[in-house]
């Protein structure tokens, strides 16, 4: 149904790091939960248009007018590390 | 101490004529909090600044303010933001976030003269249905601590059932109000979607999640939603139609009103007894000059595969946020990719993990058509077996859940089997229709006394009609019992 490689894959792309034993007990149980899901396709829904809105309602505009928005202060608040008003975080880039 | 608590209107009114000061009154919602310290519904209570807010209450009363919530104490669930107030969503990745806004709702209810006195439990994002997925440990049932407050709303319906407060804010993306409400004994309202702002609910199925209330008594809710609803310009779907005052009819009883019973709701795997209490309570309906009559809903079965595939891709995206950068818990790690995946390993439980990899896998390049793309078409099906149905009904009434509230434990080995348990609440959120729980009555359940409730749904925008059913059917009922543990006698 789903390959413990498969989950593995999702992981990585969900960035999730997962153990071998995790990824093979993870294709068990997503496994069953999509044969379950699997039902939907007892209908025919070629058709039938997918649901594209909460209450099919219309786009929302407002002025393009600058209103009161968070303080750098209040937006670094909770940042695990921050330095110089920015978020701080691990090199991203080689030194070569 | 454990007098129960007013009609949240009568208790205003006697803090705005001084004949109890909301100090008072939030003092003994403290009480009862450290009172029931035991059933662990709360995960955050500041009983300093709850007092300060209620000072700030009374001195307004006394300059005439208009409140129509005057030192009414309320509880709310963890997912909502409280500003300067640890929110934690249940998760330990949030486990020291301090929000720096008010969610709309809290601010509406703040503003009327509401006192928050603490964040209640919930399963982790709100993903679960027995509150025994939060990263700090389960709500116990009030009726019965052995078993599960239900979820994920668990915290909020706990503390309106054991008489903490009056009025708890929930969330509500696949029955995480109603459930919860059902399984305490408790009203519960989620509203139609767009009803009431998101703005400051931490999100799980975007196109799903409803905040709304839990109370003693319908009218409670009714009070509750009168001021949290309305258009919102931090919510763009959230609607600017005026509001109507659902609290005027209440009154109205059920004449002329044709309700269906949707035969899909009441077949096999229904507990006989909560079967009853729906016949029960339709039986009340027809004896106040309803027509009721068996309809159908032929899509329902699929429902449940339908909610898992849209809100696990929902919750997949939403939750991406979560990366240990901005808030939030960090791990060390020396490079930047490995710091979010051990962030996310190490902050996020083993049930929203399997959400977000599950939401990914049907969003992934290959699987998208087969997954989401049809879920959401077979959306669209559940939302028409509504619309056919009220057209010939004004509203329908049904169980909430399969049984009154399972056992702790009962459901924690196998995901599957806990997701079913969701089958009676899912279809309204994919539909976007309201749904309210009004308690029935007490059944014997595998040797406990436990509640029975029953779930009233209807078209989009259709509370009033909702919650004039509900009162009826509360005002017909009688009085139930208190639980066991709590002060609701």
């Amino acid at each position: 149904m789903i390959e413990p490689e498969t989950v593995l894959k999702v992981a990585r792309l969900a960035r999730l790091e997962l153990s071998e034993e995790e990824s093979a007990r993870l294709a068990v149980e997503l496994g069953r939960i999509l044969s379950h899901v699997d039902r939907l396709e007892e209908l025919d829904v070629t058709d039938v248009p997918p649901v594209m809105h909460g209450t099919g309602g219309s786009d929302v505009y407002r002025e393009d007018a600058a209103g009161p928005t968070l303080s750098v202060r209040d937006a670094l608040a909770n940042a695990p590390d921050a330095a110089d008003g920015c978020f701080r975080v691990p090199k991203v880039i080689d030194d070569a | 101490m454990t007098a129960p608590w007013p009609q949240i209107d009568a208790l205003a009114a006697s803090v705005r004529n001084r004949e109890r000061s909301a100090e008072e009154t939030v003092r003994t919602a403290l009480e009862r909090s450290s009172a029931h310290e035991d059933l662990g519904i709360f995960l955050h209570v500041d009983e300093a600044r709850a007092l300060d807010a209620a000072r700030a209450v009374d001195r307004r009363a006394l300059e005439g303010h208009d409140l129509p919530l005057a030192g009414v104490p309320i509880a709310v669930k963890d997912n909502l933001c409280t500003r300067e107030v640890p929110t934690t969503c249940g998760s330990r990745i949030l486990e020291n976030f301090i929000p720096p806004y008010d969610a709309t709702a809290i601010a509406r209810l703040q503003d009327a003269g509401a006192v928050v006195v603490g964040k209640t439990n919930l399963d982790e994002f709100a993903m679960g249905s027995s509150n025994e997925n939060s990263a700090f440990g389960s709500v116990k049932n009030p009726w019965d601590t052995t078993r599960a407050p239900g979820g994920s709303s668990g915290g909020s319906a706990a503390a309106v059932a054991a008489g903490i407060v009056p009025v708890a804010l929930g969330s509500d993306t696949g029955g995480s109000i109603r459930q919860p409400a059902a399984f305490c004994g408790t009203v519960g309202l989620k509203p139609t979607y767009g009803r009431v702002s998101r703005y400051g609910l931490v999100a799980f199925g975007s196109s799903l999640d409803q905040i709304g209330p839990l109370t003693n008594r319908v009218g409670d809710a009714a009070r509750v939603l009168t001021i949290i609803a309305g258009g919102d310009p931090r919510d763009a779907t959230c609607s600017n139609d005026p509001v109507p005052d659902v609290t005027e009819a209440l009154e109205g009883g059920v004449e002329g009103l044709r309700i269906g019973l949707p035969k899909e709701y009441l077949g096999e795997g229904i507990e006989p007894s909560v079967r009853e209490a729906v016949s029960d309570a339709a039986e009340r309906l027809a004896a106040g000059g309803a027509q009721v009559r068996e309809v159908s809903l032929p899509h329902t079965s699929y429902a449940i595969p339908a909610y898992y595939v849209v809100a696990t891709c929902e919750a997949s995206s939403n939750l991406a946020r979560f990366d240990g950068i901005h808030y939030g818990r960090r791990a060390v790690a020396s490079d930047l990719a490995t710091t979010y995946e051990r962030s996310r390993t190490e902050g996020l439980g083993a049930e929203v993990r399997r959400r977000i990899l599950l939401g990914t896998f049907a969003l992934s390049a290959g699987h998208y058509d087969a997954y989401y793309d049809r879920a959401m078409r077979v959306r669209t099906l559940i939302r028409r077996d509504f619309e056919l149905a009220f057209e010939s009904v004004d509203a329908l009434i049904s169980p909430a859940g399969p049984t009154p509230a399972f056992r702790l434990g009962e459901k924690t080995q196998d995901p599957l089997e806990m997701y079913l348990a969701d089958i009676l609440t899912v279809a309204a959120n994919l539909a976007g229709v309201p749904g309210l729980v009004v308690p029935e009555k007490l059944v014997e359940f595998e040797g406990a006394a436990l509640p029975v409730g029953v779930q009233l749904m209807g078209p989009m925008w259709s509370e009033a009609t909702l919650l004039r059913i509900g009162h009826y059917l509360e005002r017909t009922r009688g009085d139930l019992p208190a639980p066991p543990i709590g002060g609701r006698s």
